[in-house]
C-alpha cells in the first residue's frame, strides 16, 4: 500500500490535483480579499471620507490619459464591425437599418466592454502595478506607521475615480463609436450618411442608456478595486509586483466579462 | 519606555522571536543585533502594529511610534514637503489641525533638524540615498514620538554618510529624549548610538549588555559578531 502511495506520489495525476488544489485555494483567497477591500473600500465611501486633491487627479489618470486609446479602440472597432456588415445589409436591402444596429451594438454592448478593456490594460495593470510598488518597498507599511489608514487614503480616491469617469468614458466612446461606424459604412458600402445617422436613432433607448450607465458604475468600481487589491497584496520584489500586476489585469478581464453576462441576463434577457 | 515580555512569533512553524524580553527607558537607545533574518525587524514590527505577536506582551510610552525604514520608504509619489508632512495633513486626528503656514514652519524646522534645507520641492527620486535617509527621519519625528524605531539606518550608504546618520540618530534622541531601537549590522552604529545592545540568535536572546561589555569579551556569540569569525555559535547555514 506503502509502495503505491509512493508511487501515485511521483505521477503526473498527483502534480495536477496538488496544482488544482493550489489554484482553488488561490482563487478563494483572492476572492476573499478582494470581498474584504470592497467592504472597506464602501465603508468609507459612505462615510464620505474622501480626499478631494487625491480625487481629482485620480479623476485625470483614470478618465483623461486613458481617453486616446479607449476612444480609438472602440473606435476601431465600430470601423470593423461596421465594415463587414454595412454591405451585406446594403446588398439585401437593410439600409435603412445600419444605423440602428451599429448603434445598439455600440451602446449595449461594444462601447462599454470594449472601453473597459482598454481601461484595464492601461489604468488597473497601472493602479496595481503602483500600489504593489508601494508595497514591496514598505511605503504602505510607512503609511500605516503614521496611522494613516491605506485603504482609505489609496483605494477610496481610485475607487471612486473608476465610478465616476467610467459613465463619461462610455458616453464619449459611443459617441466616437456610433460616428466612426458612419464613416466606415459609407466607405465599405456606398451608405449615405443620411441613411446612417437617420436610422441612428432607431438604435437609442433610454433603458438600454440607464444600465449602462449602471454597468459603467460598476465597471468603473470592479476594474479599480480588483487591481488596488491585487497590488495592495503583493509581497517580494521585483517579481512580486509583475505577478500581482498580471492577477489583477487577469482577474479585472474575467470579471468585466462575467459581469457583462449577469447584464446581459438580468436586463436584456 | 518600551517594555517586550515574553514575545513569541511563528511565521507558519517556523519560529521567528522565541520568548524574547527586553525593556528601554525613556531616552535610552537600544541596539538590536544579529545575523540576518533572525527576527530583528520581526521585533520592530511588532512594536509599530505592523505584525501581530501569538503571545508575549508589548507596552510603549503614551503617545506615537515612529519608525525609520531600512530604504527611507518615502513616498516617491509626493515631494519631500508632503512627504514630511504625510501624518500632519492626512491623520483623521491631525488633518484640520495645522494651517499652512504652521505645516510650513513644521517641515523647515524637522529639516533643518536633519540637516537639510530648501528641498522641500524635490521628489525622492532626486535624493540621495543619505538624504532621503534623513528626509525620512524628519519624517518620522514630525508628530513628536515618544518612541523611535530604525530598521538598519545606514545600510547601503557610504562610510560617511552613515557616521552623519549616527549623528543625526543621537542628535534625535537628545532631543526628543524618546526611547529608541536600532536594528543594525554595523559596529560603528553600536559604538556610536546605543546605550545598550541585545543580541538575537535564531529568534532567542544570546546576549543583553553595554557596548563596552559587549566589544570587550561578552560571551562566545557577541565575540564571533565583534571578530566576523565563521567559527562560533553562530552558523550561517541554509535552514
Amino acid at each position: 500500500m506503502a509502495k503505491i502511495h509512493k508511487l501515485f506520489k511521483t505521477s503526473a495525476t498527483y502534480h495536477l490535483l496538488k496544482l488544482l488544489r493550489y489554484q482553488v485555494e488561490d482563487f478563494f483567497t483572492n476572492l476573499g480579499e478582494i470581498s474584504k477591500m470592497s467592504v472597506q473600500t464602501l465603508f468609507f465611501l459612505s462615510k464620505g471620507k474622501i480626499d478631494f486633491k487625491e480625487l481629482i487627479y485620480q479623476c485625470y489618470r483614470f478618465g483623461v490619459t486613458s481617453l486616446p486609446i479607449t476612444l480609438s479602440i472602440v473606435g476601431m472597432t465600430s470601423i470593423i464591425v461596421a465594415t463587414q456588415v454595412a454591405s451585406e445589409m446594403v446588398k439585401q436591402g437593410g439600409e435603412n437599418f445600419v444605423g440602428m444596429m451599429i448603434t445598439m451594438l455600440i451602446i449595449r454592448e461594444a462601447g462599454i466592454i470594449m472601453a473597459g478593456f482598454a481601461i484595464i490594460s492601461m489604468i488597473g495593470s497601472s493602479l496595481a502595478s503602483e500600489i504593489a510598488t508601494m508595497k514591496v518597498t514598505e511605503q504602505i507599511d510607512a503609511i500605516r506607521v503614521l496611522k494613516v489608514n491605506p485603504i482609505q487614503y489609496l483605494f477610496v480616491p481610485r475607487v471612486l475615480s473608476g465610478m465616476l469617469m467610467m459613465p463619461i468614458i462610455w458616453i464619449l466612446a459611443s459617441l466616437i463609436g456610433v460616428i466612426a461606424g458612419g464613416f466606415a459604412s459609407n466607405l465599405a458600402s456606398g451608405l449615405s450618411y443620411r441613411a446612417y445617422f437617420d436610422s441612428v436613432w432607431y438604435g437609442i433607448y433610454i433603458y438600454d442608456i440607464k444600465v449602462n450607465l449602471l454597468k459603467a458604475v460598476v465597471y468603473g468600481f470592479v476594474i479599480s478595486l480588483i487591481s488596488c487589491t491585487f497590488g495592495y497584496n503583493a509581497n517580494g520584489g521585483a517579481k512580486g509586483v509583475g505577478t500581482s500586476t498580471t492577477k489583477a489585469v487577469v482577474w479585472t478581464f474575467v470579471s468585466i466579462v462575467i459581469l457583462d453576462m449577469v447584464f446581459a441576463i438580468s436586463f436584456f434577457f | 519606555m518600551i517594555k517586550v515580555n515574553n514575545l513569541i512569533k511563528k511565521f507558519n512553524d517556523k519560529v521567528v522571536l522565541d520568548n524574547i524580553s527586553f525593556n528601554v527607558n525613556d531616552g535610552e537607545t537600544l541596539a538590536i543585533v544579529g545575523f540576518s533574518g533572525s527576527g530583528k525587524s520581526t521585533i520592530l514590527k511588532i512594536i509599530c502594529n505592523l505584525l501581530e505577536q501569538d503571545s508575549g506582551t508589548v507596552e510603549t510610552s503614551k503617545g506615537d511610534i515612529a519608525m525609520v525604514f531600512q530604504y527611507s520608504a518615502l513616498f516617491d509619489s509626493l515631494n519631500v514637503f508632503d512627504n514630511i508632512a504625510f501624518a500632519l495633513t492626512e491623520r483623521k486626528d491631525l488633518k484640520h489641525k495645522y494651517s499652512k503656514e504652521d505645516l510650513n514652519s513644521i517641515v523647515k524646522q524637522k529639516l533643518m533638524l536633519v540637516g537639510l534645507t530648501g528641498i522641500e520641492d524635490k521628489f525622492p527620486s532626486e535624493l540621495s540615498g543619505g538624504m532621503q535617509k534623513r528626509v525620512s527621519f524628519a519624517r518620522a519625528i514630525v508628530t513628536e514620538p515618544k518612541t523611535i524605531l530604525y530598521d538598519e539606518p545606514t545600510a547601503g550608504l557610504d562610510p560617511i554618510s552613515s557616521t552623519l546618520i549616527e549623528d543625526y540618530i543621537v542628535r534625535l534622541k537628545e532631543e526628543t529624549h524618546a526611547s529608541s531601537i536600532v536594528v543594525t549590522h554595523q559596529m560603528s552604529t553600536i559604538k556610536r548610538t546605543a546605550d545598550r545592545v541585545l543580541m538575537i540568535y535564531k529568534g532567542k536572546k544570546v546576549f543583553e549588555g553595554t557596548p563596552e561589555e559587549m566589544l570587550n569579551g561578552g560571551n562566545d556569540y557577541t565575540k564571533q559578531f565583534v571578530t566576523a569569525s565563521l567559527n562560533g555559535p553562530m552558523q550561517m547555514l541554509a535552514e
